[in-house]
């Protein structure tokens, strides 16, 4: 087969087919569209302003690594002003996250940035070998999902950072929004789409790939020959999104637009101001002070299932009833310290970073 | 033709984003297969005298050259250690996985029916793992 030209500059050797356009193109003009889209993304969305305090959510993966390296070219190229910082959540997954944390330290010294690393066992008292020793490797995920959430925040509010970004894809957004229309969650399908999200008063949290494919980030990492880490979480992922995933790259390879167009989808649905009606307020947590929906928040009624014993309290509405049968939660009960935000400019303390090892 | 060595050809085969884990946490492998597959199937020769245990001479169906769809195959009878279903679906890898033929897309390439060549250098990578 004869070598083809680059669709773009017609000049230099294609070496990879985009799945959003088909286009072929050549390696440095591949670098250019990538970053130049993400950078159409982050102008279009508004997501900064100059003087903007910005942590990278990194794990040491594909996805955040990518995410560091290319903001940090484009805030030096477009000048965007902004101070970026790296945040890393430690789980206590031995075997998996503290090698994956090496390659964030590597990271944080290849970007020159400065590394926040908080765990869950100062956050949540639990690491998470601690918690599949107790409730097993079915429902983990879900702990380990909603503690990140949560852990992240604090992270952010102890960095004093206005802004969080994190290295999620158009692969897992398509994801995020068929299992939402699968699971009826209307709630969930509405906010899943949205590039930028902020609650009452947590910190925005964006994510710039919105519209960037999986493969063209593996690849932009493979040509960009990027320090990643990438094994499979030992406590097995999701297996509900590991269907949902394997579904969609079936969708991608018999049609590669799939993807963005799942996005559209979700983008488009529409709900109804009486659906919008039943749906619970955001309040804050009576025990921790954290956005939720509920008079407890989701982490704090999984930590009180795990102190008391009873771990599926959070997982399963049976469950639940049998916890508040038990009675009230006891007074020494291990809870979660109280939230503050504390974004207020000029206030900044001292944080304890990383030291470049 | 000569009648004393059967024609071979050898490629480098590397792995990543995980998928190394498959070949016995490898990832880089020196393959030397048959260019041109015998028919009928005639079994699999010894490795060649170089010493590495990874290489060996394979053999299969069919009269065509040795192509990338062959190597898959060759790849996951000989060198795959554990679930070969994260590797393989159907006759092609498993969709989410990336393949480079000399650091191109295979998509531009031909995927499977790319004809490979002597010092070729063919890339797996999984998309499939956490970010």
């Amino acid at each position: 087969m004869p070598p083809r030209t680059c669709a773009l500059c017609n000049d230099a050797r294609a070496i990879l087919k985009r799945p959003k356009t088909g286009q072929q193109i050549c390696k440095d003009c591949f670098f250019w569209v990538f970053e130049t889209e993400v950078h159409n993304t982050i102008v279009e969305a508004g997501l900064f302003k100059p003087g903007d305090r910005v942590a990278i959510g990194a794990s040491g993966g594909k996805d955040s690594t990518v995410l560091a390296h290319v903001m940090k070219t484009l805030n030096d190229r477009y000048d965007y002003g902004l101070e970026l910082f790296l945040l890393s959540i430690d789980e206590g997954i031995t075997g998996y996250r503290d090698d994956s944390l090496e390659t964030v330290k590597r990271n944080q010294q290849q970007y020159d940035m400065p590394l926040k690393i908080l765990s869950y066992d100062e956050i949540f008292g639990w690491t998470m070998d601690a918690i599949v020793s107790q409730v097993g490797k079915k429902n983990n995920c879900t702990f380990c999902g909603v503690f990140r959430r949560q852990a992240l925040d604090r992270g952010a509010a102890s960095l004093h950072v206005d802004h969080i970004v994190t290295g999620h894809n158009a692969d897992d957004i398509a994801e995020t929004v068929l299992m939402n229309i699968m699971r009826g969650d209307i709630a969930r399908l509405g906010r899943c789409t949205m590039i930028c999200t902020q609650g009452e008063d947590t910190i925005k949290r964006s994510k710039p790939f919105k519209y960037a494919y999986e493969k063209e980030i593996v690849m932009y990492a493979y040509f960009k020959k990027l320090d990643y880490f990438s094994t499979e979480c030992i406590y097995s992922p999701d297996a509900y999104r590991g269907h949902a995933r394997a579904f969609l790259k079936d969708l991608e390879a018999a049609r590669p637009s799939a993807i963005i167009d799942i996005i559209h989808s979700g983008e488009a649905f529409e709900v109804r101001e009486e659906v919008k009606a039943t749906q619970k307020s955001q309040q804050t947590c009576k025990r921790c002070g954290y956005m939720s929906s509920n008079d407890l928040c989701k982490a704090c009624t999984l930590l009180e299932g795990l102190e008391r014993g009873m771990a599926q309290a959070a997982i399963t509405d049976r469950a639940r009833k049998r916890l508040d049968a038990e009675g009230p939660a006891p007074d020494n009960l291990r809870t979660i310290p109280f939230f503050q935000n504390s974004t207020t400019p000029g206030t900044s303390t001292p944080v304890a970073l990383e030291t470049p090892s | 033709m000569g009648s004393q060595s059967i024609p071979t050809v050898s490629v480098k085969v590397e792995f990543g984003g995980g998928l190394e884990l498959l070949f016995a946490n490898q990832r880089t492998h020196r393959v030397a297969l048959l260019a041109r597959l015998p028919s009928p199937a005639s079994g699999t020769a010894g490795p060649s005298n170089d010493g590495q245990s990874d290489v060996a001479v394979a053999a299969a169906a069919a009269g065509r050259p040795a192509d990338v769809a062959y190597l898959i195959h060759w790849l996951r009878d000989n060198l795959l250690t554990e679930r070969p279903e994260l590797f393989v679906e159907g006759e092609t890898v498993r969709p989410g996985i990336l393949v480079l033929v000399n650091d191109t897309d295979w998509e531009l390439e031909g995927e499977g029916d790319y004809v490979l060549k002597e010092g070729d250098e063919i890339v797996f990578i999984s998309t499939l793992h956490g970010g």
